[in-house]
């Protein structure tokens, strides 16, 4: 499988604090990969890294490299609004914006240029669908998002995020805040979507990381620990601290 | 001990409640006085005369008691302050809440409270030596002091409310919604603009119209660059307003016009008073989303 994102000896400090050591990753096109690990390891530090959210943060600093369809991210040829739009983005909290609901699906194509009112109506229409809430939401795309159940909101920023068309999704934890059911369908979800996506999902959940995802990445302390098959990191862990992680013994 | 404790705690309750009773029958006071001493003229000069006369002669032989004029020149200023003030107090808002660096902005926050307190006298002032002159001298009139001059004072003295309030409805956006829009390949101009600027817009209307209400009431600074003739309002004419017609005269008033005098202030009430149910409006909405 080709990989469509690589990264090579990256380091990051806030200030003088360094919060990543030295990662080394592969990540193969249209697969899911899961970091798992205690809070405050770095898993969601990194995945900021990889489009770049953390240059929003002051007093951040980054060497190494990320490699996005063998372009290095960093390089100052790079327009960092393009790389979101390649790299979508969910975040932990469902946070959609307080307009309607077309008007949040709509938003990021009207962004980069969509006007056409007929173009918008498909392009809004797929990525309900895709997201599996358009059954739920067709008969009131104009009233405002915030009506919405949390794990609906969720799925509503999925279906955002999918409307720019991204090449990778990356979750930060995007089942932590709703109940199980919601959360089944967005487990769902991804299984699904990863036939047209590569997915770097974020959890806490190791149980979500077994279900959902190829390859699974432990975090401790800033450091990659181990990276594997998810089968083979659950059932054979080749570090001792991954296996004492994964069977509960700390975390 | 307990009894005692429930005493002092009685004697608290009660002390709170008569504090702030005061203020709301200072309100009650203000409101009832007015009412009361401003209905009179009303009803001798006549609604209509008083509220559409285009002329107030006061201290002529036959007095003519209308007040058209004030009405308008208070609107009028009030807009042109608007006018002139939004635009400047929302971009340096949205500047100094989203672009500025850290040093730029805590130096503007601290001029701009500077600004907020300086009195209104010394605006009259300023205005009057440095305005009023070249306003004359630019436009070529006998008289800088003018509608305009007091409008430019007007629009430099509600910056801070506007710049203020805005800042304060900036920021509290959620940052969650500014990295929504940024993860889809959004510029951060883009961002404020579609995103933190509608989601703020209750509260920045709540800022146009608390800087509506504090023109609208203010009287030295105007007073001393409008230079206060009756006139129906023109740009480059010398204006009289609500809240000057009643300054200007009131020391040596007697009579009917002092009694009119008390029902302009009435009117002025009942602006201020309609522009506060608009501002809570727009805040109690605000809090609701």
């Amino acid at each position: 499988m080709k990989n469509i994102i690589t990264v090579n000896d990256l380091c990051l400090w806030y200030g003088n604090h360094q919060a990543l050591h030295h990662i080394h990753m592969d990540i193969p096109k249209n697969s899911v990969t899961a970091f798992i690990g205690p809070s405050g390891c770095g898993k969601s530090t990194f995945l900021k890294t990889l489009n770049r959210m953390n240059d929003l943060i002051d007093d951040v600093k980054i060497t190494g490299e990320v490699r996005y369809n063998n372009q290095d991210i960093f390089s100052p040829s790079v327009d960092v609004n393009m790389l979101r739009k390649e790299i979508g983005m969910v975040f932990q909290k469902p946070n959609p914006f307080p307009m309607s609901i077309y008007d949040n699906v709509a938003y990021g194509p009207r962004t980069h240029g969509i006007k056409n009112k007929v173009k918008l109506d498909e392009i809004v229409e797929k990525s309900l669908k895709d997201a599996a809430i358009w059954e739920e939401v067709k008969d009131r795309l104009h009233k405002s998002a915030m009506s919405l159940s949390g794990g609906q909101q969720q799925r509503l920023c999925i279906a955002r995020a999918l409307a720019v068309e991204p090449k990778v999704l990356l979750m930060d934890e995007p089942t932590s805040a709703l109940d199980p059911i919601s959360t089944a369908k967005i487990e769902e979800l991804v299984t699904v979507l990863k036939e047209q996506y590569t997915i770097i999902i974020v959890t806490h959940n190791m149980q979500q990381a077994a279900r959902i995802s190829d390859q699974t990445a432990f975090f401790l302390l800033g450091e990659l620990v181990e990276l594997d098959s998810t089968k083979r990191l659950f059932s054979q862990p080749k570090e001792k601290r991954t296996e004492d992680y994964i069977t509960g013994r700390f975390g | 001990m307990n009894g005692r404790k429930h005493l002092v705690e009685k004697i608290m309750h009660g002390i709170f409640f008569i504090l702030g009773f005061v203020t709301v029958a200072c309100v009650l006071l203000i409101t009832i006085y007015l009412i009361i001493s401003g209905i009179p003229a009303i009803q001798k000069i006549g609604f209509f005369e008083f509220i559409f006369g285009q002329e107030w002669k006061s201290t002529s032989d036959v007095a003519k008691y209308g007040i058209l004029p004030f009405i308008l020149t208070s609107i009028y200023g009030t807009a042109g302050a608007i006018v002139i003030g939004v635009p400047i107090g929302f971009f340096t808002a949205v500047y100094l809440a989203k672009m500025a660096p850290k040093k730029i902005k805590s130096g503007a926050t601290a001029a701009i409270g500077l600004l907020a307190g300086i009195p209104s006298v010394v605006y009259g002032l300023v205005g009057m030596m440095i305005l009023v002159p070249g306003i004359c001298e630019w436009f070529h009139l006998s008289d800088g002091a003018s509608l305009f001059a007091a409008i430019i004072v007007l629009a430099i003295m509600i910056l801070p409310s506007i710049i203020n309030v805005s800042i304060t409805a900036l920021e509290a956006v959620p940052k969650e919604y500014e990295d929504a829009s940024l993860a889809l390949g959004a510029t951060p101009e883009e961002t404020w603009f579609k995103v933190s600027i509608p989601a703020a817009k209750s509260g920045i209307a709540a800022a146009v119209v608390l800087g509506v209400g504090r023109a609208i009431g203010e009287a030295m600074a105007v007073m001393m660059v409008s230079g206060n003739a009756p006139n129906m309002p023109s740009l480059f004419e010398s204006v009289r307003f609500l809240t000057t017609a009643i300054a200007s005269e009131m020391s040596y008033s007697s009579g009917l016009q002092q009694q009119a005098l008390f029902s302009i202030a009435l009117i002025l009430f009942f602006f201020i008073m309609f522009m506060n149910a608009i501002l809570n409006y727009f805040l109690k909405r605000g809090k609701e989303r």
